[in-house]
């Protein structure tokens, strides 16, 4: 597993840990004898007022909290002395609607919980339906569940760092980053139909075949979205302004990260390379050329570093995946979960009856659970599902990422001035409606 | 620059050299390869190991439940073991209502590579009410408080158990337990009634009005309700 090498060579000092353990880092300006010295934080300016404390709301109409989050803060002058976070504002019920649902009514629900990454939540869901009902998937119908994962990390770590620029001041490359989002979903619906809300796959299956010519427009956005990146490093990475509004913000520790169960680009930016495509892989990800990008001091600026790094990660295995793309069939041969072709429905019975069961009952697994973990954009996302034999889960459950991650924001912020809450907030990569689910 | 943090990288502690790992194929609905920790439970705890299963590929360990926290912390700590990651704490109420309730733990070990599945089962008619993993994994905080939320489980030793999901004040019992209605216990029409005659106000708790002296700032009335417990919705 390879560590990122920073292409960036910013004068940090690491002035010492603090109480905390986290490594507390400052920028170096030049003094005025030539020398360089750690930035100092400027003295109070009102000191008969020190020790009165104030209460603010953030959120949830807040357009930094990236959806409904509501952030009470109490404030030490302008330091966060502690953040107490408020969810729920988006709650609806999906994984109760889910135990009402048959196994692929269920899909499109996965769309909208996060959806940044509708199309990997359907794989994921996929995935661990099929583990259920016992069933491994077509070669070719592997290689495209790789195909969508990988389009739709690249879109949601696009949108991430899009608005992470407008939370931080930085308005440029949102607007380039959004143009290779609409790229994205232009191929999106050239396949699905569907831009944001895909529900691509099937239990055993996907919903459909790339159209002809999809390839090719593929490998077109996978030629040119790395410019867009280099035209966004060359803008970001070495701004002084960026890494003097990110760099030694929530630093959290290797140790810290695992147990507070960070997971995905949050724990990799703390130094521990965990990513479930290398050590519990599905869909063949081990048969794929690609590095983990793992960070070594946890802050925000790190993350965006791993994050951006992954971008071009996934673009490396778009491009081995659209050239092993097999030919051959997309849906298992089993006729318990895919439906027979309307022309056989028609004409022979027996494709008849299965049509029938399948239609009027819906596909039963056998009794039994399971947990499918895969690497989604925020970490590690899974469904848990229990099954009682009948054609609806007894029990869907979402191991929601970013809701894990989102736990630590109180840790991370405290210490932290307000301004860079909006930051720290913005490095966890949240999406409300997935926390709310 | 000097690097404060030491990379931890997942499957050190295997034996043998740097392995990869594969992707799962055909894999048997029951039997297969148990994890070793489920049989290293069984000799160190005895009889609060109640059941193993293999389901799926996945081992899944039934343990008493006023042991878990002893399991959990010895799974944490012990060098053979090294369960250094939590990935889900969730609950099951199954369709039949004679059936217990399950408690589900989803542990990782990252050196190891492995995968856990704790349960303990509630029996119905006894307090539900579990030890909490808190003390030994921060991660478990909103995890369990969620289970809490939607299931009415208890985590005992918990510091901050209360709703998340829904609000404080809501009163129609826990939404994903299987006597609860799909649409909610009140109508729309008793739901829109209570969200009008909320105070949006008192929707910061005592705490945190307490902060900053905000509370002495409200006005007078507001402080006397608040003071007297009075809650939104209600």
């Amino acid at each position: 597993m390879a560590t990122i090498k920073r292409t960036v060579e910013v004068e940090l000092s690491t002035t010492g840990l603090d109480p905390q353990g986290r490594p507390m880092r400052t920028p170096l300006v030049t003094a005025t004898d030539g020398s360089q010295v750690a930035v100092q934080a400027p003295p109070a300016l009102e000191p008969e007022l020190e020790g009165e404390h104030m209460l603010i709301n953030l959120g949830p109409q807040h357009p930094a909290t990236h959806g409904v989050l509501r952030l009470v803060l109490e404030l030490d002058g302008e330091t966060v002395v502690r953040c107490i976070p408020h969810i729920g504002y988006l709650h609806c019920g999906f994984e109760k609607i889910g135990e009402y649902r048959q196994y692929n009514q269920i899909i499109p629900w996965t769309d909208r919980e996060d959806y940044l990454n509708s199309m990997g939540n359907n794989v994921a869901f996929a995935l661990g339906a099929e583990r259920l009902f016992g069933i491994d998937i077509t070669e070719r119908c592997t290689v495209l569940r790789v195909i969508s994962m990988e389009l739709s990390r690249i879109m949601s770590h696009v949108v991430w760092l899009g608005t992470f620029c407008i939370d931080i001041g930085a308005f440029t490359p949102f607007l380039w980053l959004f143009q290779e989002r609409e790229n994205i979903y232009d191929l999106l619906e050239r396949w699905v139909g569907a831009r944001l809300t895909t529900s691509a796959t099937r239990v055993g299956g996907m919903a459909a075949d790339i159209p002809t010519g999809w390839t090719d427009a593929l490998e077109t956005f996978l030629a040119r979205f790395p410019r867009t990146l280099n035209e966004v490093d060359r803008v970001l990475t070495k701004n002084g302004i960026w890494v003097g509004r990110t760099v030694g913000l929530g630093a959290m520790s290797a140790d810290e990260a695992l147990n507070y169960g960070l997971s995905g680009p949050m724990l990799r930016a703390s130094g521990v390379a965990y990513d479930v495509r290398k050590d519990f892989p599905y869909l063949d990800y081990e048969t794929y050329e690609f590095d983990v990008p793992v960070g070594s001091s946890g802050d925000v600026y790190d993350r965006f570093l791993v994050r951006f790094e992954e971008m071009r990660q996934s673009v490396r295995i778009l491009q081995q995946a659209v050239r092993r793309l097999p030919d051959g069939p997309i849906n298992v041969d089993d006729h318990r979960v895919i439906l027979p072709p309307k022309s056989k429905a028609t004409s022979e019975m027996e494709s008849m009856i299965h049509h029938f069961k399948q239609v009027m009952e819906g596909p039963r697994p056998p009794v039994g659970e399971c947990y499918v973990p895969v690497e989604s954009p925020k970490g590690e996302k899974g469904y848990y599902m229990v099954s009682d034999g009948t054609p609806k889960p007894v029990r869907w459950r979402i191991r929601p990422p970013s809701y894990v991650n989102l736990s630590a924001i109180s840790k991370m912020v405290e210490g932290h001035l307000l301004s860079d809450v909006i930051a720290i907030n913005a490095s966890i990569d949240i999406v409300m409606g997935e926390i709310d689910r | 620059m000097s690097t404060p943090f030491t990379p931890v990288s997942p499957g050190s502690a295997l034996p043998g050299p740097p392995s990869v790992p594969a992707t799962l194929r055909n894999v048997p609905h029951r039997g297969g390869d148990v994890n070793p920790s489920a049989e290293a439970l069984r000799q160190k705890f005895g009889s609060a190991v109640q059941r193993v299963d293999v389901v799926w590929g996945e081992t899944t360990v039934v343990v008493d439940r006023a042991r878990v926290q002893d399991i959990v912390r010895w799974l944490h700590d012990d060098a053979s073991q090294q369960y250094d990651y939590l990935s889900d704490v969730t609950a099951v109420e199954f369709r039949d209502l004679e059936q217990p309730i399950e408690v589900v733990w989803h542990l990782r070990s990252l050196p190891f590579r492995r995968f856990l599945r704790l349960k303990a089962l509630l029996e119905k008619g006894t307090p539900l009410e579990v030890p909490s993993v808190f003390p030994i994994y921060k991660g478990a905080d909103w995890l369990e408080r969620e289970c809490y939320d939607m299931f009415g489980i208890r985590f005992a030793g918990h510091p901050d158990l209360r709703r998340i999901l829904m609000w404080e004040q809501y009163k129609e019992g826990f939404p994903l337990r299987k006597d609860f209605p799909l649409r909610g216990r009140f109508s729309r029409a008793e739901q829109l009634r209570q969200a009008l005659a909320a105070n949006p106000e008192a929707r910061y708790s005592m705490e945190e009005l307490s902060i900053a002296d905000a509370f002495e700032d409200l006005p007078q009335d507001m402080r006397t309700r608040i003071r007297s417990g009075e809650k939104t919705g209600e």
